[in-house]
């Protein structure tokens, strides 16, 4: 499983004041933090600083690896806020995100194509969001299809099958599993993954839903997630789900988690 | 308990047939219209929507509400003699000008609509211009922006500004809201409220119509 950690985002509460102010030891700690507790990437979002999301963009990048291994998952809908991160990224970076947006599309592939990066590719196009699962795997294997055609290694692909609230329309999860699946099958080297709390927007009780649903994508092919790694207990959920799908082998994972005391949640 | 409280339990509860068959009581028994929209339709839904906000009810909870609501309402909409309204007011909603992320704003259309305002919704994508004309064409109270992507959050501003150019800014209150905008921004691009979700967004239409 891929975690790409979710928490340094500007909406989120007090981390637009904290990039605003250039704080460098409050957003270190938290990207050491989630490093610490296993995530693969540390998502960096500024987009709501807007006039200045460039220049903060920037800044994020160099202050976050500075104390972190791990690449970093570069996250605007602006191109250049993308392609200055993308320069100040050392390593391979993942860069969210990619729509079939025709416009969008252009502009984030020439970027990519600059820079070797990995990229999240949104399942929308100019008709706008998805609608059911055939919605879904239409773009997703239209945006697969280009991305290689332009020379982007398939397993360098993360396809997002946009999760929209199971309260609105209780099919919705179905739909997204479907998706999951058809996409796993057909391209096997192809990463599904998938900001997961838009599931249970409006309901109570959300992190149950949450993390359920994230065990119910993984038996489909879902190999990667936008989560807190901070929460232990999804966490724990996702290093027994690995272990229960023949992804870890001789229970080695799930045994060495459990010594850590990581799985006493 | 009256027909009337028991139409505003019904609401609650998203009773869809229960509501319908008391609303045609009440017709059948004379009770005007106008009066069951006000004191047992629309007065179900502000309890739902009061609910709504101290997270007492869920978004699916406010959905067959809604539906409860409009099974009266088709009962007595013919009904309303002309210049009898069944709308608190008129708000015209839409995604702005390359935003195609609608979750939002459909969410606050439903909530709107179960409030008892008339809701146009324009749909996504929509440019400053075609703003301009369903705001001549639908004489709305309210203009309702939503932007999800920071790439597109000047598209309110230039939406604000066409309006303001076509000279019937002032006609209307603007309200914005989507995950990015901010009250700060809000002010900034001299729009009237900004509403972080569909409940807030049923708050400030009804200040402004008020």
């Amino acid at each position: 499983m891929i975690v790409i950690g979710e928490l340094i985002n500007t909406s989120r509460e007090g981390l637009e004041e904290a990039v605003k102010n250039r704080d460098v030891e409050f957003i270190q700690d938290l990207a050491k933090k989630q490093e610490e507790a296993g995530a693969d990437y540390i998502d960096v979002n500024c987009g709501t600083l807007i006039k200045e999301e460039v220049e903060a963009m920037e800044w994020l990048v160099n202050t976050v690896q500075e104390v972190v291994d791990v690449p970093l998952c570069i996250d605007s809908p602006n191109p250049k806020a993308l392609e200055v991160g993308l320069e100040a990224h050392e390593g391979k970076a993942l860069v969210n995100s990619i729509t079939a947006e025709e416009e969008r599309f252009a502009e984030t592939l020439e970027i990519l194509k600059e820079h070797d990066a990995r990229v999240v590719a949104l399942v929308m196009d100019d008709d706008g969001m998805p609608n059911g699962a055939e919605d879904r795997i239409r773009v997703g294997k239209k945006l697969i299809e280009d991305l290689m055609k332009a020379g982007i290694a398939e397993g360098d692909i993360f396809v997002d099958p946009i999760i929209q609230p199971i309260g609105t329309d209780q099919a919705v999860g179905e739909h997204i599993l479907d998706a999951v699946e058809e996409i796993t099958r057909e391209y096997e080297e192809v990463h599904i993954t998938c900001g997961l709390s838009n599931i249970s927007h409006g309901l109570p009780q959300r992190q149950l839903l949450n993390r359920t649903f994230v065990t119910l994508a993984m038996s489909r092919g879902l190999d990667s997630a936008i989560i807190d790694p901070l929460d232990p207990k999804i966490m724990a959920l996702v290093t027994a789900a690995e272990t229960l799908l023949g992804n870890d082998q001789y229970c080695a994972g799930y045994i060495k988690a459990a010594k850590s005391g990581k799985l006493d949640v | 308990m009256s027909k009337m409280e028991k139409i505003v339990e019904g609401v609650i509860a998203g009773n869809i047939d229960r509501v319908a068959e008391l609303t045609q009581e009440l017709v059948d028994e004379g009770t005007k219209p106008s009066e069951i929209i006000k004191n047992g339709l629309v007065a179900g839904m502000d309890v739902v929507g009061g609910r709504f906000k101290k997270n007492e009810m869920f978004v699916p909870e406010v959905l067959i509400a809604a539906k409860a609501m409009h099974s009266g309402m088709d009962i007595v909409k013919p009904l309303l003699t002309e210049g009898e309204s069944s709308s608190v007011g008129t708000v015209i909603m839409a995604t702005v000008e390359g935003d195609l992320h609608d979750i939002g704003k459909n969410l606050v259309a439903m909530m709107l609509e179960g409030a008892g305002f008339e809701v146009v919704d324009l749909g996504v994508d929509i440019e400053a211009d075609e703003f301009v004309e369903a705001v001549k064409e639908h004489q709305p109270d309210v203009v309702g922006l939503s932007a999800l992507l920071t790439t597109t959050m000047p598209a309110m501003e230039e939406t604000i500004k066409s309006l303001e150019e076509a000279g019937i800014r002032d006609q209307v209150k603007i309200m914005v809201g989507g995950a990015p905008v901010s009250e700060d921004f809000a002010n900034e691009i001299g729009a009237d409220g900004y509403a972080a979700d569909g409940s807030t967004a049923t708050d400030i239409a009804r200040e402004f119509v008020s």
